[in-house]
């Protein structure tokens, strides 16, 4: 604060010095641009072609193959193409090479045709219809299922712990909460928690720092009793700084006194 | 040269500004200073007790505009500062009371010249009725004002001089502001009330910028600052001895950890980080240890580290229950208080600061908050005297004398007064008053009079007076 007043104060000093800026102008040259006419050589030569005969041109000829033509969305096939006698190709309308491939991946049944021009205006085609699955429901989408499951079993089974005003005891509603907290996390020794203490506003907020600590230690401690291991529980106090509700009541004040209990993070 | 005023100054002050005292004709001439009343706050036997912290009666004190002489670009409004600053910190120090302006004598000096006898006594008749003069002027010479402000005893006509002194610095808003301070303290040290606390910061935790930031500002509210920006939860906020560092809790890392900031070269001072809740750090007055609270074994229990020190703090608890909240006997760094709920509801302990002789100093309620007095002698707590339970009615700041355990309540609002801290003078407190979540702070002196808020936007608690570097 003082550092910055200081320098706020030296800056003040320098905007009293006025510095002039002196811009040198340059003379700008125009640049001409110069037309560079070519000379062309005009030659005028004759020559005499030999008038033949009309003669038919050959049909062209094509054909297409894909290397798949049943896809699940998402995946792709290579379309391959050949022609004889065609001087122009086209795939679905669109100009390519008289001999290729080209990767698709189309995303519904789709109906591919290749159409060769020859010299003189005969055309041949060729087709070929590669149809598109949905995928079938697969591996990672039953795990996701499965986390979206126990998340829920958590919510559902894994009860808060309320307490009194400035007490830390647990109350009965609290052992049998505890109780049905303590079969879940045994059922399921993969879940590990973290044990949040909070309390009302209506202590000082330093004190409740220590009863915030004491409401979840508490729970902590009923719940290793029960013999869900300790190293699976971390507690953390957040006093009055986390309020689940914020009216002026009883009612709110008890949802504020509890030891909540939620899913840790998974590693 | 007036040395030990340097010596508190900031250090862009120290650049900028040029203290000295006058040297008046009268100044080795016989000068009052008889009927200076103590500071220190009595208490009378038995119960509960009124803190008398002046004495006897203030002394009036008037202080006419001071003059300007000649005339700068902003003169007239750094007059105007200067002289609202300079008044609002007399009539702040619990010392004097501020005579009316309408009563002054229709002469009114801005510098010695302008007095005789006579102008001096006329100060001192009807109906002014003064016993003291602050009077003087300020004059812009280039870009630096310059202040000169005297002090007359107007009850002795014959030798009235008590101080003068001339200040010199940039001509701003903000150091006319500072020249004011510097006045008042110089003022109320000559008037016998110990070190004055006008230039002195308070911290605290305020949620203006969304979240609970640590804040600091002057004593009367001017000047609010956000020190920390880390976006999390912020609580108790101590300033070191001396002012150079702040020590507070924070989640910042996820976890209640204390954390030590230089203010000085605005970095974080290493300190560990521990298991649990961590919180409440108090600075010992020699400013190099930290008591604090931490639950690393399972309870709050107070420890001490070194700061610097990246080893095992010393535990000095050992209850199966919480302590928190300690804080150093500021004169001797020998004991120190805490509350412990041991008992049942929190009450406040006292022990050495080795960890024994932990003795209890409050009967019953719930009491909490404790910060002790400079003089050693009391502390101030947060108290709600009866019962628990739920009760949840307001509790009230009170001073205890330590040597008679006789209390005194401060605040009779009907609100919830907490985390009183002391200023170095140990005349004023500033302490936080609120109603659930809403939350102001105020200074007020030590006998409960003249309560006045210092903050309005935000929510804001737990203010920490920066104490003065003691020598040891």
């Amino acid at each position: 604060m003082d550092h910055r007043a200081a320098a706020d104060y030296k800056e003040g000093k320098q905007n009293d010095m006025r510095q002039k800026h002196f811009h040198r102008l340059l003379l700008s040259a125009g640049f001409l641009s110069l037309a560079l006419l070519a000379a062309g050589c005009k030659h005028n030569v004759s020559v005499v072609h030999p008038v033949l005969p009309p003669q038919a041109a050959p049909k062209p000829e094509v054909t297409l193959n894909a290397d798949k033509t049943d896809l699940q969305r998402g995946q792709s096939a290579t379309l391959t193409w050949t022609s004889k006698n065609a001087i122009r190709v086209e795939l679905n309308g669109t100009p390519v090479n008289l001999n290729g491939s080209q990767q698709v991946t189309p995303t519904t049944s789709t109906d591919y045709q290749v159409v060769a021009h020859g010299p003189d205006g005969q055309t041949s085609s060729a087709g070929v219809r590669i149809t598109v699955t949905e995928p079938v429901v697969n591996q990672p989408v039953q795990s996701a299922t499965t986390q979206e499951t126990l998340s829920d079993l958590f919510s559902q089974n894994v009860k808060d712990v309320f307490f009194d005003y400035d007490k830390s005891n647990i109350r009965n509603d609290g052992q049998q909460a505890l109780t049905q907290d303590a079969d879940f996390l045994k059922q399921h020794p993969e879940v590990k928690v973290v044990i949040e203490g909070h309390c009302d506003d209506r202590g000082s907020a330093e004190y409740n720092m220590a009863l915030g600590d004491r409401r979840a230690n508490a729970a902590k401690d009923f719940l290793e009793q029960l013999g869900v291991s300790a190293d699976r529980m971390r507690t953390i106090s957040y006093g009055k700084e986390k309020p689940f509700c914020t009216d002026e009541t009883e009612e709110c004040w008890q949802q504020n006194r509890r030891a909540h209990i939620v899913m840790a993070q998974q590693q | 040269m007036n040395i030990m005023k340097m010596t508190r100054l900031s250090p862009r002050l120290q650049f900028l500004l040029i203290a000295c005292a006058l040297t008046a004709p009268l100044a080795f001439a016989q000068v009052s200073s008889t009927n200076i009343p103590t500071p220190n706050g009595t208490a009378q036997a038995q119960g509960q007790v009124n803190i008398t912290i002046t004495g006897n009666k203030k002394l009036s004190l008037a202080q006419p505009d001071f003059h300007m002489v000649g005339s700068g670009g902003q003169l007239a409004a750094l007059q105007q500062t200067f002289d609202g600053v300079l008044w609002n910190d007399l009539d702040q120090s619990g010392l004097v009371l501020m005579v009316s302006k309408s009563n002054y004598p229709l002469e009114q000096p801005g510098s010695p010249a302008d007095l005789n006898q006579a102008n001096v006594a006329s100060w001192a008749n009807d109906p002014a009725n003064a016993q003291r003069l602050v009077f003087g002027n300020l004059r812009q010479s280039g870009n630096l004002l310059v202040l000169e402000g005297y002090l007359y005893d107007v009850t002795q006509p014959a030798s009235p001089f008590m101080l003068g002194k001339r200040y010199t610095g940039p001509a701003t808003d903000e150091e006319a502001r500072t020249m004011a301070h510097m006045l008042a303290d110089a003022i109320v040290e000559k008037l016998g009330g110990g070190p004055g606390i006008f230039a002195t910061r308070i911290a605290y935790i305020s949620n203006l910028s969304g979240h609970d930031e640590v804040w600091m500002m002057d004593y009367d509210g001017a000047n609010k600052t956000q020190i920390t920006h880390l976006n999390s939860i912020a609580y108790s906020p101590r300033i070191s001895p001396g002012g150079t560092k702040l020590a507070f809790m924070s989640y910042a890392s996820g976890t209640p950890q204390i954390r030590v900031y230089d203010l000085i070269t605005h970095h974080y001072i290493p300190f560990p980080h521990f298991g649990g809740t961590n919180a409440t750090p108090a600075w010992s007055p020699d400013g190099t240890k930290l008591a604090f609270a931490s639950s690393k074994t399972g309870h709050m229990q107070i420890y001490v580290e070194r700061v610097g020190s990246m080893g095992p703090p010393q535990q000095l608890t050992y209850s199966l229950s919480e302590n928190i909240a300690p804080v150093w006997n500021p004169k001797t760094g020998a004991q120190i208080a805490f509350e412990s709920d041991r008992t049942g509801l929190p009450q406040i302990y006292i022990m050495d600061s080795d960890g024994s002789n932990q003795t209890r100093l409050t009967d019953g309620g719930y009491a909490v908050s404790p910060s002790w007095s400079p003089n050693g002698l009391s502390l101030a707590f947060s108290w709600r005297r009866t019962g628990g339970g739920e009760n949840s009615g307001s509790y009230d700041v009170y001073i205890m004398e330590l040597g008679s355990h006789q209390y005194v309540q401060l605040t009779h609002n009907g609100q919830r007064n907490d985390f009183p801290s002391w200023a170095p003078d140990g005349r004023h407190l500033v302490l936080s008053s609120g109603n659930g979540n809403r939350w102001q702070l105020f200074t007020i002196l030590a006998d409960g009079t003249n309560p006045t808020q210092i903050t309005t936007r935000g929510d804001n608690q737990m203010p920490n007076w920066q104490p003065v570097a003691t020598q040891q």
